[in-house]
């Protein structure tokens, strides 16, 4: 373990500082709690809000996963899991289901999560209505009045002119019936997986400033309309690896003439299928 | 198979920050760079680094800029992610500015004034000629200036002799309240003065400089006069609860701009000129302007002007001045996105073949 800092690098003082913030969120579901958030010794934007709610809820006998775009080898996945192997000592695992605590970017894993785990989302921006009302101040007073009109008409102005809703990722939820909640950029696809999850489901933003949480068996739904319900979306193809047919793929091009396959972008889920597969 | 190479990032990490070691260092043939010559040659670069990363500690600001290898948006960077893990004890009494020990001090309202005006180690009246005798690192020592014996009980501050008259507004009275603190809350809306202007000491120089200069030309105008700028060192006192009365802590270097701007007076309120305020860690003239002028910029809704241009928006400014999130979130875009991308080329595909089917009903019709 690193010498000089503190068990995962957050003092005390501002460990307790976040965890009073995700009391907070989790009292309130969906809804964005201003937190004093630290600089960190990684940039804003690689995941400053994550690993601080991961450093305020990490125990010296938790196991812990992280992941981006799905798999525990990309460079940035790395980074953060030796980060807390060298600042807290924890034991780190690639399995889903060997995990207490996930920290993600970008996917929610295959593999349901269990009532003894906790999700940790990296959130680039907190705010679901930014691109509509840029003025956070103004949106604040939106989400207090459960005004998300604006939203609905974006919706709607999607189906008018493609015939469908035009989010692909980061697709808003309505969490609790009550507030409107950016899931952080995950595929539409893995939204449904947020709805009732017996995980708790905590968000951090770093940058922004922001934490919010979704507590277990809470309701969340992908905003829609009766008419033009919400449809998850994947590759229509198996993998190429696993031949999964229900898991998220990323597409791999193989040369320069359009050749390509198709892979789980869960890389646990995809590597224990292929065991599976061999034994 | 190509997926592989999307693997083994460990590896990559390890052998990407080896080499990133050595092309710091450069040729080894050279003799690695001092912390001390970077704190006496590049004070400039050191002071900046200071200023952004908050943290007035020259050394630790060199040591930043060599491990950043000139970098100094990076440099800052690393000078927050070393204060933001130091405990927070007190604030400290105002700094007493007009008890500075004056190396600068020019002031562009009054053509003389008491004190005058003293020029001090400035570049203002340099040609921009490369003194290619400075390539030379043997070349000799330049000769000492002439003495200045400034006497700052003699340089009161400009806008205090304005002020006697009523020419110009006041300080106010102190509040008494604990400064905020935007790295312990963050910032909201309204955001209060003392908060707008910490968070303009620690922004991006060139961020300030571009909002500036555009009320300068236009957008949030502010009829600004370079009221007095002055540089040089104060003394920096906290007064601990237990002891009940002030000590000094150390010495600060500090620039520090007093715009005098546009009258604002009515029939029954007597006219006077507002101003706008900038305090700089280090020697930095062009940040302490700019801010100045951003600061009373950005007062624009408490004097009762039209809110209309970026420079006068409080979240527009505030939440976009900091280099260090700024860079972190813009750069963040090299890290994968492949996922999103992945839902975005189904969606794509989804719309064409909508599309595609659509009109190919209609070439049926």
């Amino acid at each position: 373990m690193s010498e000089g800092y503190n068990f995962a690098y957050l003092d005390e003082q501002t460990k307790r500082m976040i965890r009073r913030a995700l009391l907070k969120a989790v009292a309130v579901p969906g809804h964005q709690i201003p937190f004093g958030a630290r600089e960190m010794p990684l940039p804003y934007g690689w995941g400053t809000g994550g690993i601080q709610v991961t450093a305020a809820i990490l125990g010296q006998s938790d196991t812990l996963k992280v992941i981006d775009q799905g798999a525990d080898d990309t460079t940035n996945a790395v980074s953060i899991r030796r980060f807390f192997a060298r600042t807290a000592g924890v034991a780190t695992t690639t399995e889903t289901a060997r995990a207490s605590v996930i920290q993600t970017r970008h996917r929610i894993p295959e593999t349901t999560l269990r009532a003894d785990q906790i999700i940790v989302y990296q959130v680039p921006q907190p705010e679901p209505l930014w691109r509509l009302e840029p003025s956070r101040a103004a949106c604040r007073t939106m989400h207090a009045l459960a005004e998300y009109g604006l939203m609905h008409v974006k919706l709607y102005e999607d189906i008018a002119r493609y015939g469908q809703v035009a989010i692909s990722y980061d697709y808003p939820v309505m969490v609790n019936d009550r507030h409107l909640m950016a899931p952080s950029p995950i595929p539409a696809f893995d939204n449904p997986k947020m709805d009732r999850m017996p995980a708790l489901q905590l968000f951090g933003a770093g940058r922004e400033k922001r934490i919010y949480a979704i507590p277990p068996y809470t309701s969340v739904r992908s905003l829609d309309f009766a008419d033009h319900p919400f449809r998850p979306h994947r590759a229509p193809h198996a993998c190429t690896l696993c031949g999964s047919r229900d898991s998220y793929l990323d597409e791999v091009l193989t040369d320069d003439r359009g050749g390509r396959i198709f892979v789980c972008s869960d890389t646990d889920y995809c590597a224990t299928r292929q065991r599976k597969d061999a034994a | 198979m190509a997926y592989v190479a999307v693997k083994g990032g460990e590896k990559a990490i390890d052998a990407a920050h080896a080499w990133l070691a050595v092309e710091r260092r450069g040729d080894p043939a050279l003799p690695a760079l001092d912390l001390a010559q970077i704190e006496a040659q590049l004070g400039r670069a050191v002071d900046r680094v200071m200023a952004e990363g908050a943290l007035y500690d020259r050394r630790l600001a060199a040591l930043a800029i060599r491990q950043a290898q000139g970098d100094l948006v990076e440099a800052a960077f690393l000078l927050r992610a070393f204060r933001t893990t130091l405990p927070r004890f007190l604030a400290s009494l105002p700094l007493e500015t007009s008890a500075m020990a004056i190396r600068r001090r020019v002031s562009a309202v009054f053509k003389d004034l008491p004190g005058g005006q003293m020029l001090g180690p400035t570049t203002d009246y340099t040609h921009r000629l490369l003194d290619f005798a400075l390539a030379d690192p043997a070349a000799a020592l330049p000769p000492a200036p002439p003495e200045a014996v400034p006497d700052a009980a003699r340089m009161p501050r400009v806008h205090d002799m304005l002020g006697q008259d009523g020419l110009i507004e006041g300080d106010g009275p102190p509040t008494g309240d604990e400064p905020a603190d935007l790295t312990r809350q963050p910032v909201s809306f309204p955001a209060s003065r003392d908060l707008r202007l910490q968070a303009l000491a620690r922004g991006d120089e060139g961020f300030l400089l571009a909002m500036g200069y555009s009320t300068q030309r236009g957008y949030g105008g502010t009829h600004p006069f370079a009221g007095e700028i002055r540089l040089g060192e104060v003394a920096v006192e906290i007064a601990p609860p237990e002891l009940g009365f002030a000590i000094d802590i150390g010495e600060i270097t500090v620039t520090e701009c007093q715009m005098v701007n546009q009258f604002k007076g009515s029939k029954t309120v007597p006219a006077q000129f507002t101003r706008g305020y900038g305090l700089v860690f280090g020697h930095n003239e062009r940040k302490a302007m700019a801010m100045a002028l951003v600061d009373r910029a950005l007062r624009a809704e408490e004097l009762g002007e039209e809110v209309t241009a970026p420079a006068q928006n409080a979240e527009f400014v505030l939440y976009h001045c900091d280099n260090v999130e700024a860079t972190g979130f813009v750069e963040h875009l090299k890290l994968p996105h492949y996922v999103d991308f992945q839902s975005e080329l189904e969606a794509i595909r989804r719309l064409r073949a909508t599309a595609a089917a659509a009109s190919a009903e209609e070439v049926v019709a």
